[in-house]
């Protein structure tokens, strides 16, 4: 690419006062007019150099992030490494008046925290991922057979030492019949030679490796006991952290029936669901991802065990937003008005009282009042003599995150509705009066249409916002209370933080059913985002 | 006169009713025994105790100090990347401006956070390549957090652009200026309000992010006051209360001091459009 001097040619420029838009291009394309640019127009000579920086900067950024993707052989992270930096050379490098100049930044970033994320998403919803159908056929393979291992009589038995390699586990392995040492990785045994034998025949030191001390290697405790080496027709186990033995996997997969074997089962693989079944219906624990098409999709509304909780949740979701909004308009909205009076003292200091729970963290203060609204030493039931459980029944919960998102909601309401206030021109109230109306009439006719149209944006973005309002929710009753038959939806629910159970809750992770669920909460507000831009706009127009 | 006083009580209530759950936390910060059933609205004797306990016992600056960091980045770099942005969907006509304006508001539609598994197999990935930019540092998050923010703050810095008249920035190009330079030295200052609540409303959303921090910063030296502070309450909820109190309220000062210093560029801005939760 030929790097232009960036004078006079571009089209950005029109009618330079120094006449050069003809002189200069005869020096278009030539990096040697630096010295001329300093005639030619301001910022010639930092446009100039601004070039040269961006091409080091570009140059310097990729090498860095290539580095270690060629190191690693990774040739798709290269290919994108190189894409972007030829986008980002093609741009900040060209003469011209390109938009891409400033949307770059912002386009890669929400290509690669946002679209992607998004994309993945939907990929994953195609599929049965979750706990249990993780990897692939392989992997669960190799899984199932690992997991089988059990011991026989008169199976080898080691010494354990365990140690690690660049932060991996590493058993290493003393066979004291032999005296021979080995080192045992997920991937297979192997000898090692100029290892040291301490007494009881262990493996003490060897080179490459970090023996742990007995401390480190019981905090790693869970990892020790499901490492299991590899070996032929079976794999090394720890036992307890000084012993692995040697043992048979009990479980077998055939490649000719496409099934696993043990004992005298037989488990047939079902490529549909990603899982090993046997003729009973018994399942093998570990399965693989498989795609199961618009399944996940069409469950969250057909199938009824789920779709009753969809629904159920989506109603309240729905409550709850035009709810908060509601609530915290009407109170920030009639808190302006009453301060919003010639004669009224003290305005400064209940402005300033009324606004301070908008400078306190939010997060905070919702577990505060999480632990406030407890049954037995929490404020709430201290200050009124009560002795209610109030997050403990569905409607107390819900009418509990209601109040909460009141408090945290309605100061910034207050904030701008005393603004609005404001600015409505006092002749307008005043002509009414002189016409006859009453306090109330003006208020409905006058104040309250200006009030609300400067409000509508706010009011469209924070029911967007309480839609999804996730820690709303999760930091005070985290979705609960739970009904006793059903742990998986709660009273106070919203579409989001049932979905996030759904993905990394208790039960289980099913990643592909709560990323369907994701693309239908994500379709409703991404819907409900562009109506209400349609409708600001309007409101704008009507301005 | 007899409105006037029913004012007041009004305003008395409103405000009884917002400064409360303060002066809980106030007492509860300053209560000697510094539990969660021992705290009452009127503190019984004021004490550093919780303080001295938050600092001695668990790394508060070390939190502190990533939650400023995190935000403060977040909230400089999520306001200029989205100016760029919203500068050129604001002053320029090309193809696809339509286009891609809606999606900006139909991709920035999607939380985040529900993309949480995909996000951690993106920032695994980074991890191994370039561990600075990867799982426990500060600038990954901060790479994502503006990645979730650019949209939003774009549309509203636009709006604001877009009120800017276009004859001024005309003007600078007729005189001879660059588009950089029509942008740095007419439109940027006059956006002042806007890039100032958008700045606020980012590092206020980015210093109360719990969910990705929780995931993304699990290392000891990595985490922000909203996992910290969350993992004390976890830890021992009713004995940990007066010093989760007393990190509540040290995490206010950051935004109150935020909320002043742009106080004289906001009083236009406000009414952009903001939530709060």
């Amino acid at each position: 690419m030929t790097v232009t001097h960036g004078s006079g040619l571009r089209p950005g420029r029109h009618g330079s006062p120094s006449g050069s838009g003809g002189a200069a291009s005869g020096g278009g394309g030539a990096r040697s007019g630096a010295g001329r640019s300093r005639t030619t127009g301001p910022g010639s000579t930092a446009a100039t150099l601004g070039r040269v920086l961006a091409l080091g900067l570009i140059v310097g950024v990729a090498l860095w992030a290539a580095a270690p993707l060629v190191s690693a052989g990774n040739r798709l992270g290269v290919g994108i490494v190189a894409v972007v930096t030829a986008a980002a050379l093609y741009v900040y490098l060209s003469p011209r008046r390109l938009p891409a100049k400033y949307l770059l930044p912002t386009t890669l970033l929400l290509l690669a925290f946002q679209v992607f994320p998004v994309l993945y998403t939907m990929s994953l919803a195609l599929t049965n991922v979750g706990d249990g159908h993780l990897g692939t056929k392989q992997e669960a393979i190799a899984a199932i057979e690992a997991s089988s291992v059990r011991r026989e009589a008169g199976s080898a038995e080691y010494r354990l030492t365990v140690a690690e390699q660049g932060g991996a586990l590493v058993f290493l392995l003393a066979d004291p019949a032999r005296r021979r040492a080995y080192a045992g990785t997920a991937d297979g045994l192997r000898e090692i030679g100029g290892a040291t034998f301490g007494p009881g025949g262990r493996v003490t030191a060897a080179d490459g490796y970090t023996v742990l001390t007995p401390a480190q290697a019981a905090a790693r405790g869970e990892e020790i006991g499901s490492l299991s080496v590899p070996v032929d027709g079976g794999a090394i186990r720890a036992q307890g952290l000084t012993r692995a033995y040697e043992g048979r996997a009990t479980l077998a997969y055939d490649a000719d029936c496409d099934c696993v074997k043990g004992g005298n089962r037989v488990w047939r693989a079902d490529d549909e669901h990603g899982r090993f079944t046997a003729p009973d219906g018994g399942a093998l624990p570990q399965g693989w991802k498989v795609g199961v098409g618009w399944a996940n999709l069409t469950a969250a509304v057909t199938n009824p065990k789920i779709n009753t909780h969809f629904l159920g949740v989506f109603a309240w979701n729905l409550f709850y937003a035009v709810a908060v909004v509601g609530l915290t308009a009407a109170l920030g909205v009639a808190a302006a008005l009453v301060l919003h009076h010639p004669r009224m003292r003290g305005v400064r200091i209940y402005r300033t009282l009324i606004v301070l729970p908008y400078a306190m963290p939010a997060f905070a203060m919702l577990l505060v009042w999480r632990d406030m609204f407890n049954t037995d030493f929490g404020l709430v039931n201290r200050l009124l003599g009560l002795d209610v459980d109030w997050l403990g029944t569905p409607l107390t919960a819900r009418a509990s995150v209601l109040l909460v998102q009141l408090w945290l909601g309605f100061p910034y309401m207050f904030l701008v509705a005393t603004g609005a206030l404001q600015t409505i021109p006092a002749e307008y109230l005043e002509a009414a009066q002189v016409d006859g109306a009453s306090a109330w009439q003006r208020f409905r006719t006058i104040t309250l249409p200006l009030l609300l149209l400067a409000l509508a944006p706010l009011l469209v973005s924070s029911f967007a916002f309480n839609f999804n309002n996730f820690n709303g929710v999760f930091l005070v009753t985290a979705g609960g209370p739970f009904p006793s038959d059903n742990p998986t939806v709660g009273a106070t629910d919203l579409l989001i933080t049932y979905t996030f159970r759904l993905a990394f809750g208790q039960q289980g992770a099913q990643y592909g059913l709560a990323s369907a669920i994701s693309i239908y909460v994500y379709l409703i507000v991404a819907v409900i985002s562009v109506a209400g831009f349609r409708r600001t706009r309007a409101f704008k127009e009507v301005r | 006169m007899r409105g006037l006083a029913a004012r007041h009580a009004a305003a008395v209530a409103v405000t009884a009713f917002a400064v409360l759950p303060i002066v809980f936390v106030v007492s509860a910060a300053l209560d000697p025994i510094g539990t969660l059933n021992s705290a009452t609205l009127v503190p019984r004797g004021a004490g550093f105790g919780n303080a001295v306990k938050l600092f001695t016992t668990t790394p508060f600056w070390t939190w502190y100090r990533n939650s400023l960091v995190v935000s403060g980045l977040t909230a400089a770099l999520s306001v200029a990347v989205s100016a760029l942005a919203a500068y050129a969907f604001s002053r320029f006509r090309f193809a696809g401006r339509r286009a891609g304006l809606v999606s900006l508001l139909v991709i920035q539609a999607f939380p985040q956070f529900l993309a949480i598994v995909p996000l951690y197999v993106i920032f695994s990935a980074i991890s191994d390549n370039w561990p600075e930019f990867g799982l426990d540092s500060v600038w990954g998050v901060v790479l994502l957090y503006i990645g979730g923010q650019v949209g939003v703050n774009t549309w509203l810095i636009k709006g604001f652009f877009d009120s800017i008249p276009k004859e001024l920035d005309d003007a600078m190009l007729i005189d001879g200026c660059s588009h950089t330079q029509a942008f740095r030295r007419v439109v940027l200052p006059l956006a002042a309000p806007v890039l100032a609540i958008s700045g606020l409303l980012v590092f206020i959303a980015t210093i109360n992010e719990f969910l990705i921090a929780s995931v993304f910063l699990t290392g000891d030296d990595a985490r922000t006051l909203a996992v910290g502070l969350f993992g004390l309450l976890a830890d021992q909820r009713n004995a940990n209360f007066g010093m989760f109190a007393v990190g509540t309220l040290l995490t206010a000062i950051p935004t109150v001091a935020v909320f002043q210093f742009l106080q004289r560029y906001i009083v236009h801005g406000l009414t952009a459009g903001a939530v709060k939760g």
